[in-house]
């Protein structure tokens, strides 16, 4: 049986977590592939439904990166996404999938190292708990399958 | 403004159990400001029971729609449209918007997914509180702009009682004593000498207690 | 003379009058009643009869009145308007006034989350005040709050309580004065271990006249230990308890604080009946009946007056 591959998404504030992973690139740090990033121009712009798509949809974790407390581009859409992590996060814990497979992070633009390890933390932690229930489910592999197709 | 909480999901999964196919309804107006049944919260409850269905092997379609107004038949009527892609309703409006559904809708099972809780104001940002009790008698013009029916933990027209203590009642130190609020607004305005009229004991008849209410305006009713 | 009452009689001829009170039991143990009543013989002029006091479920207060009044003693029909509304009120008094009682003291009560049943609806149908209001109606002019007459009025003496030390004060003296508006006969205060701050409230009450209007009662518990009176002061909502207090009782030995709890109880009363305007005693020792004797006598209050 083919190890499992978490496939993860990671929304990446522009003006840091982004950055950041850019310049995870330009040193040549590795981290792993399955992160799938997705730019934001704000944290603050991720709501709870993108998040619960996206674990619908198959991801088996998320990731919402943004910048240092008190460094939001916008003033505190970072922290207004910390909020609505923790509220996904209860939301899920009650239809009985844990908490885990969200979570929120912060940094700055300069970074890099910082996005490669929670990058590859983040996995690691994401693959010791399994696929997602969801996406093994019969009716979500269907549904898998159309949203990648 | 009428607010409302989401039921806890459990409670919402064994309401709909038996059924496969679901219409959910959010509405625009009250429970959208206090973010229990708007738009947002449709979308994010549609994905988490479909979530919790898949997990278990099965599967739930839900139709997902947010009306105008739920408590109003003229936008009810929109759901004409979507009502026969559901097996039942789910409705996040207040327990207005879930009566006018199952009015509407005679061969459709209706549930709420929202507990109605009060007439209240926003405090702040996420924190609402409650203001009336649609006595229907209000007497605001009477104690400062401070309702004590709706904010006195026992409503007493004469209060306030030996339990105050520091502003704050007997019940619970994060609540205020509305009769502490009600004669410190009278000092402000110079209206002391108000808070020695006894206040009679009061008619309930306009209250719930009547029986059930309704408004007629002769001049718009058809 | 309105009524007749025992405790308008004492008052009446210008003696101090004392009263106490008794907890009826949980459960249907008429004879609880009657042993607690009993000890309190000789030594009160009037027997508070609390109604599910803290709000935890008792036998009623009604019912208990009725078998102290049987054994020829004077109880006193504590009503909280948290349980039933006017109708049920209304009723009640109906019926304590059928079986002879004469005095009754007119509450709102505990809020339920207090008590044991914490999920029943609370009524509040009428405030205290608005209680006061219908049973002097009911007494005065024979009609009950909803307007029709009464055959053969109950004639009560109204009493109501008063917390000098809830907040805010200075609202403490302008709610007594709305009391004796509504028409209260009598006040029992809530218990007094800050006698200087009662004495400012007591200040207040005579600049206006009250005490000339109403008589009050000035409410004492004795101390049967340090620890009850820490508890009293951290835990009970509406108390004052100063410090001096809990320093006293924790200075004497513990097999002792109960004696030095009586002594500062006579020595406050002593104290007390010098205030111009303190017609009486309300002594409630909780769950401790049996010292109330000697602590009116010690206080010079025997023998009681006859009437």
């Amino acid at each position: 049986m083919k190890e499992f591959e978490p496939v993860i998404v990671a929304f990446c504030c522009h003006y840091c977590a982004y950055t950041a992973a850019d310049m995870a690139g330009t040193m040549r740090l590795s981290y792993p592939p399955n992160v799938k990033i997705i730019k934001v121009p704000c944290t603050g712009k991720v709501g709870g439904v993108h998040i619960m798509r996206a674990l619908e949809k198959g991801a088996d974790g998320v990731i919402v990166a943004g910048c240092l407390e008190g460094d939001c581009h916008f003033k505190d859409g970072n922290v207004k996404a910390a909020k609505r992590v923790s509220y996904v996060q209860k939301l899920l814990d009650e239809i009985g999938m844990g908490p885990e497979r969200v979570e929120m992070v912060t940094l700055s633009a300069g970074m890099g190292e910082r996005f490669a390890r929670i990058a590859a933390e983040f996995t690691e932690s994401v693959r010791a708990l399994g696929p997602n229930p969801v996406k093994e489910a019969p009716a979500g592999r269907a549904r898998a399958a159309a949203a990648s197709s | 403004m009428i607010t409302a909480e989401r039921k806890p999901l459990e409670e919402i999964l064994a309401l709909i159990e038996p059924y496969d196919r679901i219409l959910l309804v959010g509405c625009n107006e009250c429970v959208t400001v206090c973010a229990a049944g708007g738009r947002k919260e449709v979308a994010l409850l549609s994905s988490a029971l479909q979530m919790a269905r898949m997990k278990e092997g099965k599967t739930l379609d839900t139709v997902e729609t947010t009306l105008e107004r739920q408590c109003d038949p003229e936008y009810v009527e929109e759901l004409v449209a979507s009502i026969d892609r559901a097996d039942a309703v789910l409705s996040m409006a207040c327990g207005c918007g879930v009566q006018e559904v199952a009015k509407r809708f005679k061969e459709k099972p209706v549930f709420p997914a929202v507990n109605t809780k009060f007439m209240g104001a926003s405090e702040r940002q996420g924190v609402w509180a409650e203001r009336c009790q649609g006595c229907g008698d209000c007497l605001l013009g009477l104690t400062g702009g401070i309702c004590p029916i709706a904010r006195c933990s026992k409503r007493l027209l004469n209060g306030p009682c030996g339990g105050s203590s520091n502003g704050k009642c007997e019940i619970n130190p994060d609540v205020d004593c509305a009769w502490q609020l009600i004669w410190d607004r009278l000092k402000a305005l110079g209206l002391e000498s108000r808070y020695e009229d006894i206040a009679p004991p009061k008619d309930w008849r306009t209250s719930r207690d009547g029986g059930p209410r309704r408004i007629i305006r002769e001049d718009l009713a058809s | 003379m309105k009524t007749e009452s025992r405790l308008e009689k004492v008052l009446a001829s210008g003696n101090l009058a004392v009263t106490s009170e008794c907890g009826p039991p949980r459960g249907a143990v008429p004879e609880k009643v009657k042993e607690k009543a009993e000890l309190l013989r000789g030594a009160v002029d009037g027997i508070n009869v609390t109604d599910n006091q803290t709000a935890v479920v008792r036998m009623s207060s009604l019912a208990a009145c009725i078998l102290i009044a049987q054994m020829g003693l004077d109880p006193i029909l504590q009503m909280v308007t948290r349980d039933r509304n006017r109708l049920a009120m209304q009723s009640d008094i109906l019926g304590a006034y059928a079986h002879g009682i004469h005095t009754m003291l007119c509450l709102s009560g505990d809020h339920p989350q207090f008590g044991d049943h914490p999920m029943a609806a609370n009524v509040y149908d009428l405030d205290s005040i608005q209680l006061i209001q219908v049973v002097r109606a009911m007494r005065d002019e024979g009609k009950f709050q909803g307007g029709d007459d009464i055959l053969n009025p109950p004639k009560m003496f109204i009493g109501a309580a008063a917390n000098p030390f809830a907040d805010p004060f200075e609202l403490r003296v302008a709610r007594l004065a709305k009391k004796v508006k509504a028409g209260v006969d009598f006040i029992q205060t809530q218990c007094i271990y800050n006698l200087d701050k009662f004495e400012r409230w007591m200040e207040g009450v005579r600049d206006r006249g009250l005490h000339e209007q109403v008589y009050i009662l000035a409410g004492i518990t004795p101390m049967k230990s340090a620890g009850m009176a820490k508890y009293m002061k951290n835990r009970v909502p509406g108390m004052d308890v100063p410090d001096e207090v809990v320093k006293r009782l924790s200075g004497v030995p513990k097999e002792k604080q109960a004696e030095e709890g009586i002594r500062m109880a006579v020595e406050d009363m002593q104290r007390l009946k010098e205030v111009e305007g303190v017609s009486g005693f309300h002594i409630m020792a909780i769950e401790w009946e049996q010292k109330v004797p000697e602590i009116v006598e010690r206080a010079g209050l025997l023998p009681r007056p006859v009437v």
